[in-house]
This record gives structure tokens, C-alpha cells and sequence, in this order.
């Protein structure tokens, strides 16, 4: 090839390589931001499913993260708790928390992880507190769930807190606090070991 | 033709005459063949079979599980309404038409996908084996099953249909902080599970279809994960929404329920893979034999990370092994059928059978297992038991549990 030709080739790859640009920026999928160059990918593909709006995210609002993402504003005592626990839960999980039947006992059993007789509850078991508020408010109780607000929901977990002794009885549990309270078997987890006979 | 005193019938005459009686004897039947009944939009099984899900009485119905009854299947399929169930809060009535999943979280798009929408995608098909985390719990805690129904009945083997989810993942454009994803059904209790991003962009599908049809309610119509060769409880059903994050969000099923208490107190989490297991199917617990001679020793070989590579089994009680033959293809975190031609000759035998899978593990003994995990329960009893199975064939034919 002469130099010129290959001048000319330079020339139209350069352009055609603009072009390409200009024509990824202007797709109405793309986002047209610089950031997160390494991502799976720039353009989507196919063109399929809608952008999601307000009321999307409105509908299911229920993840809540170990440092409390998702938590919602809002508050509520461990009294406050106590009278919503003996109206809906006390029937399946017992007075004092202590289960029934088909129904987990929610209190006690701190301490017995290593012995014999090990009772893993919400006290003496779970490591997370946002978990407990996670799982009231997207499943309880049994029958109705969806229909506690978010007030009831911190007093609830702030109730379930005070009968396993790891929140203060005059404690008030919001959005704030609650990712704080560090659950007495938070350490007690390994990750899967797995293949592990001998 | 000459008439004699004494009348010779010729050979003619002969033949006229004995079809003339065949025929007395053959035109006249005794009942009209009725014709079978018509044709039928969707078809039923004959009323002679019986096989069914097994489950106890509950208070809450809608949450708990169905056993598949393995030792009344062939091949490797378990037919749609005899997969195994496991309901946290029942099975939910869904309009496919209003049904949606909600992508969003660290997307570069968050996006909402219609059923239709999803079906447009590229599709695959793959048949897999969804099982329980606490199958066989029982065995471990040393309380056997009777049958082999209940001893493994929460496995299930199906053909499914789905879009890749890395495809709709690529679709909404995942921001360089994804690590996770959080995937929510819509039961009621809304279950949700987190999953490592480098498993969601592996082989995990958003699945619609099972076994050539829609998926069943019971199996989470119309839109499911399948996260091959993992535990049941994460192959979430009813799915309508998933969010990527940069870390595991502690739901209640994987930061209590769905870990496993060991002797030292600790608690393992994130226990996903289904380890190699197999179970003689045929003969197994509660059958008969109908007596002395010839049979075939079938059963079940699985793995969550892989292939199954060899099933053996053994007729005296894990002393000496026979490699079993292996029906193929043998497919990746599916159900794998093996036969062993025998004969009964009437004495007592105890069965067993033990697999091994691509990456060379070993199918172990419960006293294996137990020397490593213990005997205490955690939240929901014993999780992730695969240990070998015995049958015990009593000289009158019946097979028992040990």
C-alpha cells in the first residue's frame, strides 16, 4: 500500500471509530456516564423491560441490610412493643417469647450453642438485629404479614431485644440505633468449610 | 360323482363340510369389544397409578414440605406434580399478565421486566436437581426414614426453561461495586436470599418453564431462580425481585435459618452446594420382593458441583462394592439414574450405594459425617446430610430401613 492509501485507511478507521462513540452516546439506553468502565456492559443489548420508576421501588420496600440500609424512618419502645407482642404473637410464640407447638421460641438459650442442649433463638442465635426487624416486618405475624407499620416494627424488635436482655428495657429502637445493637452471637459464624469428611 | 352303499366323501366334499362346522363355531361372539374413551384437552394419568406427595397434618398447611415419591419414578424426571414442595407461607395465586421483576440496586439501568418481555430474551433449557437443604435431616440425627420417600424425598429432577439471568444482568449494566444480589418471591412471607454475583452470572436462570409447560404454583409460577446444584431455598420462586448490592443483606433464611451449628458452638453460613449423594430407589423400604430370582438394584446418584463420575453399590452392607452402570448422558448438577442387574437368592442383604462425582469426592458413612459435624441441632435440625443409605431385604422379601 502506498503511504497515501495508508494515510486515507488511518483516516476512515479514526472516523469510523468516532462515529461508534457518538452512536453509543446517543442510545437512548445509555447512560452517557464515563463511570464504571469495567461494567458487564455499556448498552443493553435487547431493548427489553421499561426503566423503573418511584412506584416500582414503592411497591416492595422491604430489604433491609446488616448496616441498616432500607431501614425506614421511624421508632418504637420496648413497652410500646410489648402490648402489640401479647395482641398478635404471644398466641403463636408464647407469653414470654418462649414458642409453642409448631411455632420457634424467640428468647433464651444464650450460652447453650457448645453444650448438649443448644437452643438457637432470635437472642441467642441470630448476629444481626436488622434481621429480626427485616423478617417482622415482611413476614409477621404468621397470617396477616405486610400489615405492621414501621413504628410497630422497631417496637417489636425493641420488645424481642429486652426479653433476651440485649437491649435496656426503656430502650427506643429507630433507624439510627437499631444497626448498633450488637446481637451476643454476631461472631459466632464460619463460612462453609465444605468439603470437609474425612 | 359315484353314490356307494357306504358314501366316501371326496376330498371336495370333505373341505365344504369342515368349513361349513368352523364356521358354526366362529360367527356367533360373546361380547362386543367396547370402544375407549375420547380424547381430552389435558391429559390424566390412569386410574390404576397411585404414586403421590407425601406430607403430614399441620396447622399451617401452606408452610412445610412434600415428599416425592422416588421409589415409584423411573428414568430421572420427576414428573411436574410429583416434585417436592417447601412453603414458607404458601403457595401464592399469581396473575402472569399483572406479574413483574424488579432489577435495580447497582445497575447501571434499574429496570421492570414483564413475563413477555423476559420470554423475548435468548433461552435455554437444563435439567437440574432442586433438593432441600434438610433432606435426609433424619438420617443424621438417627432417626431414619422407613421409606425412601421419606428419607430423600425432597429432590426433584426437572427440565428448565428460562432465560440465563447473566443476560438480563448484562441487560440493566452492572455498576463496578456489584459483589451480591438479593433476590425476593412474592409469597407472602416475601422469602429472600442473597447470592454471590460470581454465581449469578454463572449458571443461574430465571426460569418460566418446567418440563416443557409453564412452571407449577407449587414450583413458583411463573418466574423462579434456578441456582443449580444449591440448596432448595435459594432457587427462590415466585420471584419479582432482584437488586444488586455490594454485600450479603443477613435475610432471616441465610443469617438463622439454613446454617449449620457444629460441636464447637459456631454456626457455618452460606453453606450453598448439595454435596454428592445417591440412594437405591429399587428395592427400598417398605417394598416386597415377589420372591427368589432376578431384579434390578435401581436408584438416584446427584451433585451440586458436578457430574456424577461412578456409583457403587454393595449387597453386604459396605463391605465389598460393585461399580453400578450408569444411564446417560450424565449431566452437570442433575440427577443421574444407575442399575445393577442381581439375584435374590433369599438370605438377607443389606444395600447400599455410594457415588462419587467429577471433582473426586466420595459419598460418605453417616459415622464420616457426624465425626465431623456432630449431633446438635441447629435452628432448623440438620442441614446438608448426604451420607450412605442401607436397605435391609428380610428373607420373607420385605425391605426395611436400618
Amino acid at each position: 500500500m502506498s503511504n497515501r492509501n495508508i494515510f486515507c485507511l488511518l483516516v476512515v478507521l479514526a472516523l469510523t471509530a468516532t462515529a461508534a462513540d457518538l452512536a453509543k452516546q446517543s442510545d437512548p439506553k445509555q447512560t452517557g456516564s464515563t463511570k464504571g468502565r469495567n461494567t458487564v456492559s455499556e448498552t443493553a443489548h435487547y431493548g427489553l423491560g421499561r426503566s423503573a420508576i418511584a412506584a416500582d421501588f414503592a411497591r416492595h420496600n422491604y430489604l433491609v441490610g446488616p448496616k441498616g440500609t432500607g431501614l425506614p424512618k421511624g421508632r418504637g419502645t420496648a413497652k410500646e412493643g410489648g402490648t402489640i407482642y401479647a395482641q398478635s404473637c404471644a398466641a403463636c410464640h408464647g407469653l414470654h417469647g418462649e414458642g409453642s407447638n409448631n411455632y420457634p421460641p424467640l428468647v433464651g438459650g444464650q450460652g447453650s450453642l457448645k453444650s448438649d442442649n443448644p437452643l438457637p433463638t432470635v437472642g441467642s442465635y441470630w448476629p444481626y438485629a436488622t434481621t429480626v426487624w427485616d423478617y417482622i416486618n415482611r413476614a409477621m405475624p404468621y397470617q396477616n404479614p405486610g400489615t405492621l407499620k414501621p413504628d410497630e416494627v422497631y417496637a417489636l424488635t425493641a420488645y424481642l431485644l429486652t426479653l433476651n436482655g440485649i437491649v435496656s428495657e426503656n430502650s427506643e429502637l429507630n433507624e439510627r440505633t437499631l444497626p448498633g445493637v450488637k446481637m451476643p452471637n454476631r461472631d459466632g459464624f464460619v463460612p462453609d468449610p465444605r468439603p470437609d469428611v474425612k | 360323482m359315484r353314490v356307494s352303499k357306504c358314501h366316501h366323501i371326496n376330498r371336495r366334499e370333505f373341505i365344504a363340510l369342515s368349513t361349513a362346522g368352523l364356521g358354526a363355531l366362529v360367527i356367533s361372539p360373546a361380547v362386543a369389544r367396547e370402544l375407549g374413551d375420547g380424547r381430552r384437552p389435558y391429559g390424566e394419568r390412569s386410574p390404576f397409578e397411585h404414586a403421590s406427595r407425601s406430607f403430614g397434618t399441620s396447622s399451617t398447611p401452606g408452610t412445610g414440605s412434600s415428599r416425592t415419591p422416588l421409589q415409584d419414578l423411573c428414568g430421572t424426571i420427576t414428573p411436574s406434580s410429583l416434585h417436592f414442595e417447601r412453603h414458607h407461607s404458601g403457595v401464592p395465586k399469581i396473575d402472569p399478565n399483572a406479574h413483574e421483576l424488579l432489577l435495580d440496586g447497582l445497575v447501571q439501568r434499574p429496570l421492570v421486566f414483564t413475563l413477555k418481555d423476559l420470554r423475548r430474551f435468548p433461552s435455554v433449557s437444563r435439567i437440574h436437581f432442586i433438593e432441600c437443604a434438610g433432606n435426609s435431616g433424619r438420617e443424621h440425627e438417627g432417626r431414619p426414614g422407613e421409606t425412601v420417600q421419606k428419607s430423600h424425598g425432597l429432590l426433584s429432577n426437572s427440565e428448565w426453561t428460562g432465560v440465563p439471568l447473566k443476560t438480563v444482568l448484562d441487560e440493566a449494566g452492572l455498576k463496578r461495586a456489584a459483589r451480591w444480589i438479593v433476590a425476593e418471591g412474592a409469597d407472602a412471607s416475601r422469602l429472600s436470599r442473597s447470592l454471590p454475583l460470581e454465581k449469578a452470572l454463572d449458571d443461574v436462570l430465571l426460569a418460566y418453564g418446567q418440563n416443557g409447560e409453564a412452571l407449577r404454583p407449587e414450583q413458583g409460577y411463573p418466574l423462579r431462580l434456578i441456582v443449580p446444584g444449591w440448596e432448595g431455598n435459594v432457587n427462590i420462586k415466585w420471584v419479582d425481585r432482584i437488586r444488586v448490592t455490594d454485600e450479603a443483606f443477613m435475610t432471616r433464611d441465610e443469617a438463622a435459618s439454613y446454617t449449620d451449628l457444629m460441636p464447637d458452638g459456631k454456626s457455618r453460613w452460606f453453606t450453598f452446594a448439595m454435596e454428592a449423594k445417591s440412594v437405591i430407589t429399587r428395592p427400598s423400604g417398605e417394598q416386597v420382593l415377589d420372591g427368589h430370582g432376578s431384579y434390578e438394584i435401581s436408584g438416584l446418584a446427584w451433585s451440586g458441583r458436578g457430574r456424577i463420575k461412578r456409583v457403587e453399590v454393595s449387597t453386604d452392607n459396605g463391605k465389598t462394592w460393585a461399580d453400578a452402570h450408569i444411564d446417560g448422558p450424565v449431566l452437570p448438577k442433575a440427577a443421574t439414574r444407575f442399575s445393577l442387574p442381581w439375584k435374590w437368592d433369599g438370605g438377607e442383604v443389606a444395600l447400599q450405594s455410594r457415588c462419587t462425582d467429577e471433582t473426586g469426592y466420595v459419598q460418605p458413612t453417616r459415622e464420616q459425617l457426624i465425626a465431623v459435624r456432630g449431633l446438635h441441632p441447629g435452628p432448623d435440625g440438620f442441614n446438608h446430610y448426604n451420607g450412605i443409605k442401607t436397605w435391609f431385604v428380610h428373607k420373607d422379601g420385605k425391605v426395611s430401613h436400618v
